[in-house]
């Protein structure tokens, strides 16, 4: 039900609902203000540092024009980079400040942080983690990668491709906002009732929304990638000549047009809960909270599965080019990427044996489980003996994946072993699970989008990233994992369990003291990363490279560094699966004459408008403001007609402009300099 | 037993890390020490993939380098119909043996299937019947009930080496997961629905207990400790809560459900009669209805009933066990 308004003239209460001077925590005179207040300034002077230079050199209109309302696939894919960046550093700021406490709250010292503050912390981590970090970065991967691989100009739906960016960033900004405006949840990162339910205050109202706007956002983008993947394939490319990547972003995209529905609908049963007091997930009354945490994890596996699926695809793409052949057995990969797609959906019971399901529904879930890692292990195969018989270049994205490869396996070995649901009655909830979860999710999500992030940066800016940067964030990235999670296992099957925030024993603390030492080399990772972007921006010039400065095979490698607005010229023709290793073995010239006019979609403001009603009407349901919520929500359904009454939301560009670019521009000189 | 053999050769290693506590490794109740041996079993099956392909993804990166040039090269071999056999026959034969192993022993250490036996070779006797403990986990500390000896603790619980324990579990108002890494694995304690843990331990001694399940503020204070005990210690155990006096009755149990952080041990010396049951019902409060009436009340088509929250006969609730004697056995919540 919803709580009580503050007391004070019904007016108050009409223009800001339940917000008061009180709802600022970083007013408080406690270590929990005094670190919020120390953050608002640091991100108050960042962001007016931010805004003085952007107004200074007038890059307000080329913000605009170029990339807040572009629908382009390309800039909406470095958007969400740019977006899976900041919130990395926001959802690793969480971590080290709970790695901080575990190391030092022992016996009579408490540690700097009180339980209600270390428990915001650690949901925010994970939820951030997943949905802003994780989920944006594959999604800037698959989008810029994608339309290119298959040869198309844009993806099917541009205008709705910037709509789910901007829903996106709007959850984030709800995430963000709970950081200076009232309090975030403290139920973890998936909201488990009762803990969820009976949380006073905006916290779980601020997961509940934030999460619905960018939950929407990936359904559109699964929509989009689906069609575009279908419809607008270059003529020729069979769906068994498509690239991998390719591939498993259509098998992640399948998984989020069936699978975020259900999460949509389950938080929105428990914001009915929360705000109309209907007991969906109460016990007593009719409610349940096993149905909840039986519908939250039917979403939740499968993304397990969203994320990593599109990063099997990246080292599909890397391991073949850096060995100088093509990928090995691609129609088992191809089936056994349908095949996880598949058993993801059959498995979600595995988070919670513990329940007391009976020991028959126990087994299935084990087996189904273990399955799992029949396709999963056939991939690792089929990347060694891709490598096997090759001339194995150790770049830096090779380096990534033989990390990945190393430490992946690792945590497949442990999942292995809590799939056995009896010794997972010992190990559930345990530090072994997080480290488990780590090992896979760092292992593969996070090395794989570094792999792939040095893989098409110089085709997404005409120029290389720094090796020797590369390879000290590889370095420190590598060893932090370890040295951070390696305790984590330890201490797991000592029988220490997740969330605390206090210790008795001291025997444990050396562990955690390791633990926060892996915690920082990671953290020097993160900061090589940076340093490594900032280097190779500064020497741009000298790592300049043409279209192709990996001997790539699949068709992105065909075209300029960066590509041209439309992508391509002529719409190539494809015969074999690695499209441009084949086009580069026949001597492919690019054709310099024949231009047509290329008709493509025109940006649009309406995507940002959308989007920043839709946090209005969001922010205004957190704190009961209901005229905010009520008129945004009216101003989404008219912004939407009036947009979709819009008939000019296409242009050409002329033939002599693709001609001046193709031959004369100032890339043409480096047209496939190495092809 | 081949197991304790490999088990010997797989703490070597971990032991080296500084002679750690590995309780899940070696603990000390018959039922975690299956679990313990399960898992190592099928840690070794499993490791009998993952350490070659890990020797072979080392050999492979380390042989066909690029400036490797006396490596063989073959820029064409992209399939071989007999390694995919392989690649696809050799991880599904590993989880056809996980698999059987996790079957056989999900089934085997079903935490509802009362025990057969104490301790490898020793089943349970006839006449032996098992401990009861009625487990209620509070905010944010555990109550104990021995219905048998009419006791009832706070935060600490003991029970006799080598008698069969027999816990039903429910919770007041969060879910919470009922822990002790030595005894036997975890399960959680929800309101309004039963789920039951049967363990026994075999080593006296001090254990650690505590909440595995995130269930809010208080939740890091939310251990407790568990003696085992000589049956002799148990009595003695027994006679001192006796004797520590007080009495869980309704105003103490209210006292008790009080969101409290860090709660001291506390004995009683008796309590209601009914009061688990009225608890897993959520009916401690008087004029509340129990679900267990409700229920039967809706199967009969909700005539019987005026309940004030209104009643829903198509309730998709998990039945609750009804009040009944301890004897019956009690509905898991499944």
């Amino acid at each position: 039900m919803l709580e009580a308004m503050p007391h004070r003239a019904a007016i108050w209460n009409f223009l800001f609902g339940r917000l008061t001077f009180h709802s600022f925590p970083f007013l408080n005179a406690d270590t929990e203000g005094r670190i919020l207040l120390v953050t608002f300034f640091v991100v108050v002077i960042v962001g007016l540092a931010i805004f003085a230079a952007i107004t200074k050199y007038r890059k307000w209109g080329y913000l605009w024009r170029e990339w807040f309302t572009s629908v382009d696939h390309k800039k909406l894919g470095i958007m969400y980079m740019i977006l899976g960046t900041v919130m990395l550093l926001r959802g690793f700021s969480d971590a080290i400040m709970m790695r901080a406490q575990q190391a030092y709250a022992f016996g009579p010292h408490m540690g700097y942080l009180p339980p209600e503050h270390y428990n915001q912390i650690f949901s925010a981590h994970g939820a951030i983690m997943i949905f802003f970090v994780g989920m944006a970065y594959i999604v800037g991967l698959m989008n810029y990668i994608m339309p290119l691989q298959i040869g198309s100009r844009d993806v099917a739906f541009p205008y709705l491709n910037n709509l789910s960016f901007w829903f996106t960033c709007g959850g984030a900004l709800m995430f963000m906002t709970s950081l200076f405006l009232g309090d975030f949840s403290m139920a973890g990162w998936l909201g488990y009732p009762p803990v969820s339910e009976l949380q006073q205050g905006p916290g779980v109202d601020y997961y509940i929304w934030g999460l619905q706007l960018s939950g929407v956002g990936t359904l559109l983008t699964g929509i989009n990638f689906v069609v575009t993947i279908l419809k607008m394939r270059a003529p020729g490319m069979t769906l068994m000549k498509m690239p991998v990547f390719t591939w498993t972003t259509l098998a992640t995209s399948g998984l989020i047009i069936a699978t975020f529905p259900v999460l949509t609908a389950t938080l929105f049963l428990l914001g009915l809960d929360r705000y109309v007091g209907t007991h969906f997930f109460t016990n007593g009354f009719g409610g349940n909270l096993m149905m909840y945490i039986n519908l939250i994890w039917v979403w939740g596996h499968p993304e397990v599965y969203i994320l990593i699926l599109p990063l099997f695809g990246v080292f599909s793409e890397i391991v073949p080019t850096f060995s100088g052949k093509p990928l090995f057995a691609y129609s088992s990969m191809v089936y056994a990427t349908i095949a996880i797609m598949i058993l993801s959906y059959l498995v979600w019971l595995h988070h919670f044996f513990t329940m007391g399901s009976g020991a028959d529904v126990n087994s299935f879930f084990s087996l189904t489980t273990m399955m799992i890692s029949i396709p999963t292990g056939v991939k690792i195969f089929n990347w060694l003996f891709t490598m096997y018989r090759g001339r194995v270049r150790y770049t830096v994205p090779m380096l990534w994946t033989m990390g990945f490869l190393f430490t992946f396996t690792i945590g497949g070995m442990t999942g292995v072993m809590l799939s056995v649901a009896p010794a997972d009655f010992l190990l559930h909830n345990s530090l072994f699970l997080i480290a488990h979860f780590h090992n896979v999710i760092i292992g593969g999500v996070v090395f794989g989008v570094f792999a792939a992030v040095n893989f098409w940066f110089p085709k997404a800016f005409g120029f290389k990233l720094d090796e020797f940067w590369g390879k000290a964030t590889f370095w420190f990235w590598l060893i932090g994992f370890w040295v951070a999670f390696g305790p984590l296992y330890i201490l797991g099957l000592m029988g220490v369990t997740r969330r605390l925030s206090h210790f008795e024993d001291p025997s444990l603390q050396p562990y955690f003291i390791v633990a926060a030492f892996g915690a920082f080399l990671i953290a020097l990772g993160i900061l090589s990363f940076i340093i490594q972007i900032y280097v190779s921006i500064v020497r741009r010039k000298q790592y300049a490279v043409g279209g192709d400065p990996w001997d790539g095979r699949t068709l992105e490698w065909s075209t300029t560094s960066p590509p041209p607005d439309y992508n391509y010229a002529f719409i190539p023709m494809v015969r074999h699966r690695d499209a441009w290793a084949t086009m580069k073995k026949l001597g492919f010239t690019r054709p310099r004459d024949g231009f047509n006019d290329i008709h493509m979609p025109k940006n649009t403001a309406m995507g940002i408008v959308v989007g920043a009603l839709s946090f209005a009407c969001a922010f205004g349901l957190v704190w009961y403001i209901w005229w905010l919520a009520a008129a945004s929500l009216l101003g989404v359904v008219i912004a939407s007609i009036v947009h979709s009454f819009n008939y000019h939301q296409h242009h050409h560009i002329p033939a002599d402009e693709v001609r001046r670019f193709e031959s004369g521009g100032p890339q043409a000189a480096a047209q496939g300099a190495s092809a | 037993m081949s197991v304790k053999r490999f088990r010997g050769l797989l703490l070597l290693p971990l032991l080296l890390l500084g002679g750690c506590n590995l309780v899940l490794l070696d603990p000390s109740g018959d039922v975690a020490r299956q679990q313990s041996d399960i898992m190592i079993t099928t840690t070794i099956i499993v490791a009998l993939i993952i350490v070659p392909v890990l020797i072979a993804i080392g050999i492979v990166a380390w042989r066909y380098r690029a400036s490797n040039q006396r490596a063989k090269y073959d820029p064409e071999w992209d399939h071989s119909p007999q390694l995919e056999l392989v690649v696809w026959a050799v991880p599904l034969l590993i989880i056809i043996a996980v698999g059987a192993v996790s079957w056989i022993g999900t089934h085997q250490v079903d935490p509802f299937r009362p025990l057969d036996r104490i301790a490898p070779g020793k089943p349970v006797a006839a006449d032996v019947k098992p401990l009861e403990v009625d487990v209620v986990s509070l905010r944010w500390k555990w109550l104990f009930l021995y219905p048998q000896y009419g006791v009832a603790t706070v935060n600490e619980l003991a029970a006799p080496i080598d008698r069969p324990i027999r816990f039903k579990l429910t919770a007041d108002t969060m879910m919470d997961s009922f822990f002790v890494p030595a005894l036997a694995g975890q399960i959680y304690t929800m309101p309004g629905m039963q789920t039951v843990l049967h363990g026994v331990i075999n080593k006296p001694g001090e254990y650690r207990g505590f909440s595995a399940n995130f269930s809010g503020s208080g939740f890091t204070d939310m251990r407790f400790r568990f003696h085992g005990l000589s049956a002799q210690d148990f009595d003695q155990w027994v006679a001192k809560v006796r004797a520590a006096g007080g009495d869980l009755d309704r105003a103490a149990y209210d006292q008790l459900r009080q969101p409290s952080r860090d709660a001291p041990v506390h004995y009683y010396a008796k309590f209601d009669a009914g009061l688990y049951d009225r608890i897993l019902n959520l009916c401690v409060d008087p004029g509340e209805t129990c679900k267990s009436q409700m229920m039967a009340a809706d199967a009969k088509g909700g005539e019987a009933m005026q309940d004030p929250h209104g009643h829903d006969p198509h309730a998709m609730s998990m039945p609750a066990a009804a009040p009944q004697p301890l004897s019956a056995p009690a509905a898991p919540a499944h």
